[in-house]
């Protein structure tokens, strides 16, 4: 059992980067000379075993500006705890001046102006000078991908992720999970995951055929570090034949199956395992429930949500530790584990400031070899935005509204709907809008756009079976993920009613009426999970309606009225 | 033409399974219910129940029970039209008192299994599997 005061040791990212100079007056200080590269990785290396964690990455390989949510509602016992806290609330939990670079990297609020004054943050070459640094501390200190870093980018998409794979070997990670990665299809999937030179882990992927594990994965792989016998377990993404298109890997099936993680957890325990640390893709709400549920977890390495959060969470004896997406991030867990158990943690979110940290020159290299045959085609720029456009939010945000306008006026609907994915990095107000920003918010194997019609009650049917997969109080029943995007159309959600009962007060905008629940309305949208869905890729028709516009310029989007929260 | 007809229909059809998913047990359920149990109550314990919180595919939902020293067990989708699904009978002879198969669900609902156990007493576990149109992950 580990004591609080052991848990206290726990060293916060905030207090070690900026002290309390920064406060209150962000505007007056150059950031970027204030905050060193020395400060960020400062770290006093602890116990005997490293773990580095990187999740997320979504397949964005050079810096970038990521706008963290300012809406992001817990439900159930989860109401009101972290990672469901934002903005100034999340700053105030965790003791995180406004206006310093923990605010601009970990929560929402002034982040158009913050971005301005801290830059990019991410990189994979930055990422490559963080993680040997920390080796340079801990020589065999262990590289843990949680997965989806083969999706996200135009490159990813024109290699099949090939780019990826090379940046990320170089690297040198231990071992991985999965979740978008399937959606390359399941040929392409082996084809890479038998040419890794490391392991593939996941205890809940299985034959779908026989409901047995999946050969080509395993559960858990030994290593011997620090005089430690460390086992890690991989999960990958519960749901992925669900939330993703399941024809594309047809051979695989999913689920939690905690009862499989529970039988390796003792099988593990019973060779011999000192310290059990799982490599997750579950999502952070359902990690905790795990923990709650799965009895020798040590540390949980959480990914799919993409939270970041400056300290772990803990549930019983186990420690969850979540880092960001999209490269914003690398934590280093170091553990005390003495007489075959963990006496102790400390932990360190490192938020990857691309303008401090020194990028890797080998690993810069590599990227730009990877980018080269791509890079007139993703330089060429499309318009200009004069509205900042960011993703994250339960229920919509500014890429998604301009992505609806797209959907709309080139296909002439008369309602949008975009998928409530976490990825696709920010811009800031002023940015010229290139062909490879479009890509980053866009990108995915199943991009058509259809257009189709839909009943006003169909139309609530899938607002209602979303709504559920987000806010369902038991975490097993979630999907992760937001709810579908909705253009030219507003309605209003009550998150504590049952599925059925929480959608109400639907109206076409365009005409201020009520939607009938008998008349079918013209619905464009894109990356639906169907096998044959026709239609324009998403990329193109953004790109021809931003081409159309020149500058973007976005009103507030007001058309969810939000109960229960 | 973007959707076909056929996958738009394929949408259509799990959507109105979804809508349509009263959580009542049919009186068909409890009537096969009592004749199982002869009206005797089931205790808690001694059964698992292993389901997927979500099927990734309601026309075949894999499940396994498993209650040692049973002697029958009976497995029951309230929900659907027929809740009957599957009853087991262990011989004096079988080395375990598990099964496994492969369900049909008309919608989000529950799945229960009782066991008959060698004393006559009952067991039961239940648990609820969702069945979803599906969507869009982070």
């Amino acid at each position: 059992m580990i004591s609080r005061r052991d848990f206290l040791q726990v060293s916060m990212a905030a207090a070690a980067m900026y002290g309390t100079s920064g406060f209150g007056n962000w505007a007056k200080l150059a950031a970027q000379q204030a905050l060193t590269q020395d400060d960020l990785l400062q770290f006093d290396t602890f116990g005997n075993v490293s773990l580095i964690h990187i999740t997320d990455i979504h397949g964005q390989l050079k810096p970038l500006y990521f706008r963290e949510p300012s809406i992001n509602i817990g439900v159930g016992d989860n109401k009101g705890a972290v990672p469901h806290i934002t903005g100034a609330d999340f700053r105030k939990a965790y003791g995180i001046a406004d206006g310093s670079p923990s605010h601009y990297a970990l929560s929402a609020g002034d982040f158009d102006a913050l971005a301005k004054t801290y830059g990019k943050i991410g990189g994979l070459d930055r990422m490559a000078t963080v993680i040997n640094a920390i080796r340079a501390d801990r020589p065999d200190a262990l590289l843990l991908d949680g997965g989806d870093t083969w999706h996200g980018s135009y490159t990813c998409y024109q290699t099949e992720a090939q780019d990826m794979v090379n940046v990320m070997n170089a690297l040198k990670p231990d071992a991985m999970t999965f979740h978008w990665e399937f959606t390359l299809g399941s040929e392409r999937v082996t084809e890479l995951v038998e040419s890794l030179p490391f392991a593939s882990l996941g205890q809940n992927i299985f034959d779908a055929e026989w409901d047995e594990p999946a050969e080509l994965f395993k559960p858990y792989k030994f290593f011997e570090r620090g005089g430690v016998k460390i086992a890690v377990i991989g999960q990958a993404f519960p749901y992925m034949p669900i939330a993703n298109p399941g024809w594309m890997f047809p051979e695989y099936s999913f689920g939690i199956r905690d009862e499989n993680m529970q039988a390796m957890v003792d099988e593990v325990r019973g060779m011999g395992a000192e310290c059990v640390v799982v490599l997750s893709h579950n999502g952070f709400d359902v990690d905790k429930k795990m923990a709650s549920r799965v009895k020798g977890i040590d540390v949980i390495l959480s990914g799919h949500t993409h939270d970041a959060l400056p300290e772990p969470v803990q549930i019983g004896n186990t420690f969850i530790i979540a880092s960001g997406s999209n490269g914003k991030f690398v934590s280093r867990v170091d553990l005390d584990v003495r007489d075959g158990k963990m006496m102790g943690i400390r932990h360190k979110l490192i938020p990857v400031f691309s303008d401090v940290i020194t990028p890797d020159a080998a690993v810069s290299k590599l990227i730009d070899e990877q980018r080269a045959p791509y890079e007139s085609a993703m330089r060429e720029v499309i318009g200009t935005t004069d509205t900042m456009l960011y993703r994250r939010g339960n229920f919509n945000g500014s890429w998604d509204d301009l992505i609806c306008d797209a959907l709309i006026t080139e296909r002439e609907a008369d309602i949008a709907m975009s998928p409530g994915v976490r990825w696709g990095p920010s811009l800031p107000s002023g940015s010229e809008i290139t062909r490879e920003d479009i890509w980053n918010v866009t990108s995915m194997s199943y991009g058509q756009a259809y257009r189709t019609e839909m009943t006003g009650e169909f139309i609530k049917v899938i607002l209602e079976d979303v709504a559920d997969n987000i806010f369902n109080p038991d975490p097993y029943y979630q999907q992760g993920g937001d709810m579908v995007r909705i253009g030219g159309m507003g309605y209003r959600i009550d998150i504590t009613k049952p599925q059925g009962s929480r959608i109400s007060d639907m109206t076409l905008l365009k005409t201020g009426e009520a939607i009938d629940p008998s008349k079918n309305y013209v619905v464009a949208g894109w990356a639906s999970v169907n096998e044959g869905t026709e239609g324009p890729m998403i990329w193109e028709v953004v790109e021809n309606h931003i081409r159309n516009q020149g500058t973007v310029k976005l009103d507030p989007n007001n058309s969810v009225q939000v109960v229960g929260a | 033409m973007e959707l076909t007809r056929r996958n738009l229909l394929a949408v259509g059809f799990g959507a109105a399974t979804v809508a349509a998913l009263p959580m009542r047990v049919l009186a068909a359920a409890e009537e096969q219910i009592n004749a199982f149990t002869g009206g005797a109550e089931a205790g808690e314990g001694g059964i698992t129940l292993t389901a997927p919180e979500i099927a990734e595919n309601g026309n075949t939902v894999p499940i396994s029970v498993d209650a040692p020293g049973a002697a029958e067990i009976l497995i029951l989708a309230l929900g659907n039209p027929t809740p009957g699904v599957a009853k087991f009978t262990f011989g004096p002879a079988a080395a375990s008192q598990s099964a496994s198969t492969r369900i049909r669900l008309a919608g989000t609902q529950d799945v229960v299994a009782i066991a008959k156990m060698g004393d006559g007493s009952f067991v039961k576990a239940s648990s609820t599997v969702k069945v979803t149109i599906g969507g869009c992950g982070g």
